[in-house]
């Protein structure tokens, strides 16, 4: 049935927006642990 | 405490999968809408969790602005209690009874208007000073990214149920849009302004927008009466085992809020710390900052 | 009490009278809502009676704009030889100057509009059908509306990267209740099909509540840092 589509295009594009977030919340932490390391090393 | 993150991940994982299994198989058809209205438990669910999200990030600015001053802060703290005061009184008085719209009982309202004093005073001993900041950032951007579902999914819900992607009528659509529309100016606030009084002016632009969001309902509600338009999501009550799964999803959406933020909460935290040693480093010149003086980072796993 | 209806008398004559002669912001004011205008005229059939419909929302919008163009050199001014550092350290009330700046600036934009209305009416061949009156009271808090948070969120702003962008973008959501309100209050005058009671009562609410708003956060704003 045509409008089953959307009912999954909303739940897929609920989990992309989520993993989309929990992407860059990973990339950014990633970041700061690579800072962290170069403060280490710097003393 | 590192222990329990992973923990916790699972368990709202199964939660979560528990959640989709009831909304798709167990949850019964609806009799006009047929399969597509299932998009209602990812569709309020989002909603509530945004809304509540934007609310601990109100309180949280409010207390920010009122920690300034010791006078403010204890003023704050008898309004917000004559607040919860008068509200649960004014829930049993007849003449206000008459305003509560049909549907709702008056313990119902009492009980939500408790929770105005419940969070300022939870949110106040839980997150002394600067992590009052930390919880208003953390649940800004937690709750733009709901938001953002409820809006995506809320046309993608209409589209088939009513022909149309959008209403402009439709008073919790757009008033959910410009919810969103403010707490992305926040956060490009605090993206663009540098520092010190960032805390203070995204704090206010926050009290701004709680001010404008009865404005903006009002206002739609009566531009609707003039140009009636569909309700996207429908209203009226319902049936009990839609209910049912409807709660078992918000509870799982709720876990999951929790430990995104969470996770956004440390890493703010973390960022600060950094910023902080940066500034330190500039300040006395290198050598000071050691392992020892970082104690959040040292502790992460 | 006194001194402060004196510091604000003061401030604001000192921002007419610099206005006055330089008339910059008056000027890109004009001449943006008269490209406004003319751009949007091409959208009108001038016999149509639909035309009434839209007419509200595009001079309001034409407005909009072109009060963010004043609304952005509000505090431009006072960044400028740090008067506005010597504004912080001087005992005069953070409000008198708050006042000073919204009311100049609503001098300004009531201005504008005064000066582009008969032109909106000319180009768009417009005729009131509903009671013409009521669209001063629309006007004068639609106004004040926008230019009363539009000063605030320019201090705020003033700060910032890129402030000319950050202050529509934190203006904009903030004003769409004030916004609909004045294009729906319009729209219904133009059109006489709907009362505009109910919009003028909103406009006043939402000029109450943000009034008092932002007089009891500008100080903080002026502080700030």
């Amino acid at each position: 049935m045509n409008a089953v589509k959307f009912l999954f295009a909303a739940y897929i594009a609920t989990w992309v927006i989520h993993g989309v977030y929990l992407a860059s919340l990973v990339r950014r932490f990633g970041r700061l642990r690579q800072q962290l390391k170069e403060l280490g090393k710097g003393k | 405490m590192k222990r329990l993150f992973p923990i916790l991940s699972v368990i709202t994982a199964v939660l979560l999968a528990y959640a989709l299994y009831q909304a798709l198989v167990v949850a019964p058809t609806d009799a006009q809408q047929g399969e597509v209205y299932r998009i209602i438990y990812y569709h309020v669910p989002s909603a509530w969790t945004a809304f509540l999200l934007f609310f601990i990030n109100f309180i949280a600015s409010i207390q920010y602005i009122a920690s300034r001053k010791p006078s403010t802060q204890t003023a704050a703290k008898w309004i917000v209690l004559a607040i919860g005061v008068v509200g649960v009184i004014a829930c049993f008085l007849p003449a206000v009874q008459k305003l509560i719209p049909a549907g709702m009982r008056p313990s119902a309202v009492a009980t939500t208007v408790l929770a105005i004093p419940a969070f300022y005073f939870l949110v106040g001993k839980l997150f002394p000073g600067q992590r009052l900041d930390v919880l208003a950032v953390t649940t800004a951007e937690v709750g733009v990214v709901f938001c953002t579902i409820v809006l995506v999914t809320g046309p993608i819900w209409a589209r088939p149920v009513w022909g149309i992607w959008w209403a402009p009528g439709d008073i919790r659509l757009t008033s959910t849009l410009v919810l969103w529309l403010i707490y992305v100016s926040y956060l490009v606030l605090r993206r663009f302004s540098n520092s010190a009084q960032t805390q203070m002016l995204a704090a206010a632009l926050a009290v701004f927008g709680a001010l404008d969001v009865p404005l903006v309902y009002f206002s739609i509600w009566f531009f609707r009466t003039q140009h009636p338009q569909p309700v996207i999501g429908g209203g009226g009550s319902m049936d009990p085992r839609m209910l049912h799964v409807l709660v078992i999803n918000w509870m799982a959406f709720l876990c999951f809020a929790f430990l995104v933020c969470w996770s956004r909460f440390r890493l703010e935290l973390m960022h600060r710390e950094i910023e902080e040693a940066h500034a330190m480093e500039s300040l006395v010149g290198s050598g000071v900052t050691s392992k020892a003086s970082l104690p959040l980072s040292r502790s992460s796993r | 009490m006194n001194s402060l209806w004196a510091v604000t008398l003061a401030t604001l004559m000192k921002d007419i009278r610099l206005e006055w002669r330089s008339k910059d912001a008056l000027n890109s004011m004009l001449f943006f809502s008269l490209l406004v205008v003319v751009i949007f005229s091409f959208s009108f059939d001038p016999l149509a009676e639909e035309s009434r419909h839209i007419a509200g929302g595009l001079i309001w919008v034409a407005f909009l704009f072109a009060s963010v163009v004043a609304l952005n050199q509000t505090w431009a001014r006072e960044l400028r030889n740090q008067v506005l550092d010597a504004y912080r350290v001087s005992p005069a009330p953070a409000n008198a100057l708050f006042l000073a700046k919204a009311l100049g600036n609503f001098i300004f934009v009531s201005v504008l509009e005064a000066l582009m209305t008969p032109l909106f009416v000319i180009f768009y061949n417009l005729r009131v059908l509903g009671p013409a009156w009521q669209l001063i009271p629309i006007a004068v808090l639609g106004t004040w509306a926008l230019v009363v948070n539009g000063t605030f969120f320019a201090a705020m702003s003033v700060r910032t990267r890129s402030r000319e962008i950050m202050l529509p973008l934190l203006l904009f959501p903030i004003s769409i209740p004030a916004v609909l309100g004045m294009v729906a209050g319009t729209t219904s005058i133009l059109t006489g099909e709907e009362s505009a009671h109910f919009w003028i009562v909103l406009l006043l609410t939402y000029d109450v509540v943000f009034t008092t708003a932002c007089l009891a956060l500008f100080g903080m704003i002026l502080h700030a840092e």
